[in-house]
């Protein structure tokens, strides 16, 4: 009994270390596709934030610096998606596309020419990294029954990033629902030609949230490389990019679904690992290749049967021309 | 002999002939050797990296520059594989299990090239073909992780889920057990495709996960996965076990040892001979007893290898070379 309770503790704290970078990407997109502008950039994003993360860590010792260095990196590839999509009514989804491939060929480029190692950063030193919270009284409380290995195994130990992670996903809830800024940004991605005849800038507005977008995929590719990794190898994001976008659709451009979309992901993964070459009673053990299928098959049966028609916002991918 | 194989070439396309000759002077006055480096690259402080190591020392002592191509995808081994050839490369070593397919296809178009490939078997008359014992070096630090291992529960982590990277596991096993029959053997593998190679993010959580149920030591056989395998060791103040390359130092201290596969030896020894004329084609395989394959010990892990366990793992290594102990390969 106490062992089952350790393993659902050990596995929720693996889906929490396995969920941050998808809910940051996830939530990233939600401002901007909120707004009116479809990002499948996202992957593309993470992976720029991930190497510039590294490469500044590596080269300043500073995790902070490099955390800077990814949302910055994140800032100005979404400039660009914006610039060319509501500046210059591009198609949304080609200019995002375009910077998926431009960073999975630019990040080890340059790596290359910065490090000479083949397309990675130098592995990180422990203080080059984004340092996880050490709760006080662990000790203290790990007597208790139940509360004490809930504080063990989840809270104390957490990167830093995990603790800003939840705290930007109370401030979306609350922005996007309680604030003149989120009830501007929704109006803008349903009817930006209502926004505008209100004397509102729908191209100010949508530039703003994809400025968050940057900011938000910046942090997420620093964790990958900074936080729970060690340093940037090529194509690091693995896919989490497009993952966060399935999640977001999955969650209906909703704060609260999206979360539990990108946990339930990231649960299916934990439970993956856990499972592998296990003999589970009455049937063996159950080849690699079939558990390693279980979240995607998880994720069709779920899209297919219980999440029913997921809208998009009515403006979602439409460039805004202004009527003269 | 060579007349046909110069008719055949004739009678083929004009262009591929007239690149054929225009190659073979380049051949007879110019040695040229190339390595075509498998996906996780040349700096994966691993397998590719050994083979990088290899061909580094051959350039220092012979003063021969090589040729190189780094493999990104799957549709460009052949392509890579061509181009050198028709840039004249005298042999062309091919790092890694997935070249087999290219090297058997392109060998055969260019008799004339020299081809080392590197972890599978390869029968062809232009063709030397190496495989490691992998078993008896992972039976070594199966046997170290079991002698330093409190908990009783050690762990391994392969990559991608074929029979070669079994075979390590295998041998692991064994290593463990030949110590103490009651301990337990936690296993993962990262994934199924090549992208398993190189997702170091995956090799740390599998790694805690293992962690999370009581192992203390755990051996990555992973290629770059396995870095964040190493990673999450010392993270967590567990031991970690390096492959193919001494990974000893990338946590000084944190990585017990490391099962090393003398990939470097092997290119060396291709480039080396396909040069001074004594290179020959066949298949070989190399273990303890070539010295392919074995555990690292340097001043990093020095402190974890105790005297008494370091004399236990000699003792094994003569007996499995002596033929006494038997370790048994991978059978699917």
């Amino acid at each position: 009994m106490e062992d089952l309770f350790l393993l659902i503790l050990q596995l929720l704290g693996a889906t929490i270390r396995v969920a941050t970078p998808l809910v940051l990407a996830a939530f990233a997109g939600m401002y901007c596709e909120r707004a009116g502008v479809v990002d499948i950039g996202l992957e593309g994003k993470m992976l720029a934030g991930a190497f510039f993360a590294a490469a500044a860590a590596a080269s300043t010792g500073s995790p902070w610096l490099g955390l800077l260095a990814a949302m910055a990196a994140g800032i100005a590839l979404a400039l660009i998606h914006g610039f060319a999509c509501v500046t210059h009514n591009g198609n949304q989804v080609v200019s995002g596309m375009a910077i998926n491939i431009l960073v999975a060929g630019l990040a080890p480029t340059l790596a290359y020419a910065w490090f000479k190692q083949g397309g990675q950063t130098p592995l990180l030193p422990a203080s080059a990294r984004l340092p996880s919270v050490q709760m006080p009284g662990v000790e203290a409380i790990n007597g208790v029954p139940v509360l004490g290995s809930i504080y063990r195994e989840l809270i104390d130990d957490t990167n830093v990033l995990i603790w800003v992670t939840l705290l930007i996903v109370l401030a979306t809830q609350w922005v996007l629902y309680r604030s003149r800024f989120g009830l501007r940004l929704r109006a803008v991605g349903e009817n930006p030609a209502a926004v505008e005849t209100a004397g509102i800038s729908v191209t100010r507005l949508r530039y703003q949230a994809l400025i968050v977008t940057g900011a938000l995929t910046g942090m997420a590719g620093a964790y990958l490389s900074t936080g729970h990794g060690a340093g940037f190898v090529r194509d690091m994001t693995a896919g989490k990019g497009y993952l966060a976008l399935a999640a977001l659709i999955f969650g209906k451009w909703r704060p609260g679904p999206t979360l539990f979309a990108c946990l339930l992901f990231a649960f299916t993964d934990a439970v993956q690992v856990r499972l592998q070459g296990v003999p589970l009673p009455g049937i063996g053990v159950i080849p690699v290749q079939f558990i390693q299928m279980l979240p995607y098959l998880l994720t069709v049966l779920l899209l297919a049967g219980f999440v029913g028609k997921a809208i998009a916002p009515k403006a979602s991918g439409v460039p805004y021309v202004k009527e003269r | 002999m060579t007349t046909r194989v110069l008719a055949a070439l004739l009678a083929g396309s004009a262009l591929g002939a007239s690149a054929a000759l225009t190659a073979l002077p380049v051949q007879a006055d110019d040695f040229a050797p190339a390595v075509v480096f498998d996906q996780g690259g040349k700096f994966d402080k691993s397998f590719n990296e050994a083979a990088y190591n290899g061909a580094e020392r051959f350039k220092k002592e012979t003063g021969t520059a090589y040729r190189e191509f780094e493999i990104t995808n799957e549709g460009q081994r052949e392509q890579a594989m061509r181009t050198l050839v028709r840039r004249g490369a005298s042999v062309i070593v091919a790092v890694g299990f997935s070249q087999t397919a290219a090297v058997e296809k392109v060998a055969k178009e260019s008799p004339n090239t020299k081809f080392c490939l590197i972890d599978d078997k390869l029968d062809a008359p232009n063709v030397q073909s190496v495989t490691f014992k992998e078993h008896e070096g992972s039976f070594l630090v199966g046997m170290a992780a079991a002698l330093v291992s409190k908990s009783g529960k050690v762990g391994f982590i392969g990559g991608m889920d074929i029979p070669l990277i079994r075979n390590f596991l295998t041998g692991y096993e064994q290593g463990v057990k030949h110590v103490a029959a009651s301990d337990e053997v936690f296993t993962n593998m990262t994934g199924t495709t090549p992208a398993a190679w190189n997702d170091p993010t995956r090799g740390a959580e599998l790694a805690k996960s293992q962690f999370g149920r009581g192992a203390d030591v755990v051996f990555a056989a992973a290629g770059a996965t396995g870095l964040g395998v190493l990673q999450a060791a010392a993270d967590s103040g567990k031991l970690g076990i390096g492959v193919d390359s001494n990974q000893n130092h990338v946590h000084p201290g944190k990585v017990l040892t490391s099962m090393v596969k003398r990939v470097d030896v092997v290119v060396y020894d291709c480039m080396k001979t396909a040069k001074d004329g004594s290179w020959k084609p066949g298949h070989r395989v190399v273990g303890l007893k070539e010295d392919g394959v074995g555990y690292a010990l340097d001043a990093s892990n020095r402190p974890l290898i105790s005297a008494d366990i370091e004399k236990k793992l000699e003792e094994a290594k003569a007996q499995i070379i002596g033929g006494t102990l038997a370790v048994k390969p991978y059978q699917p």
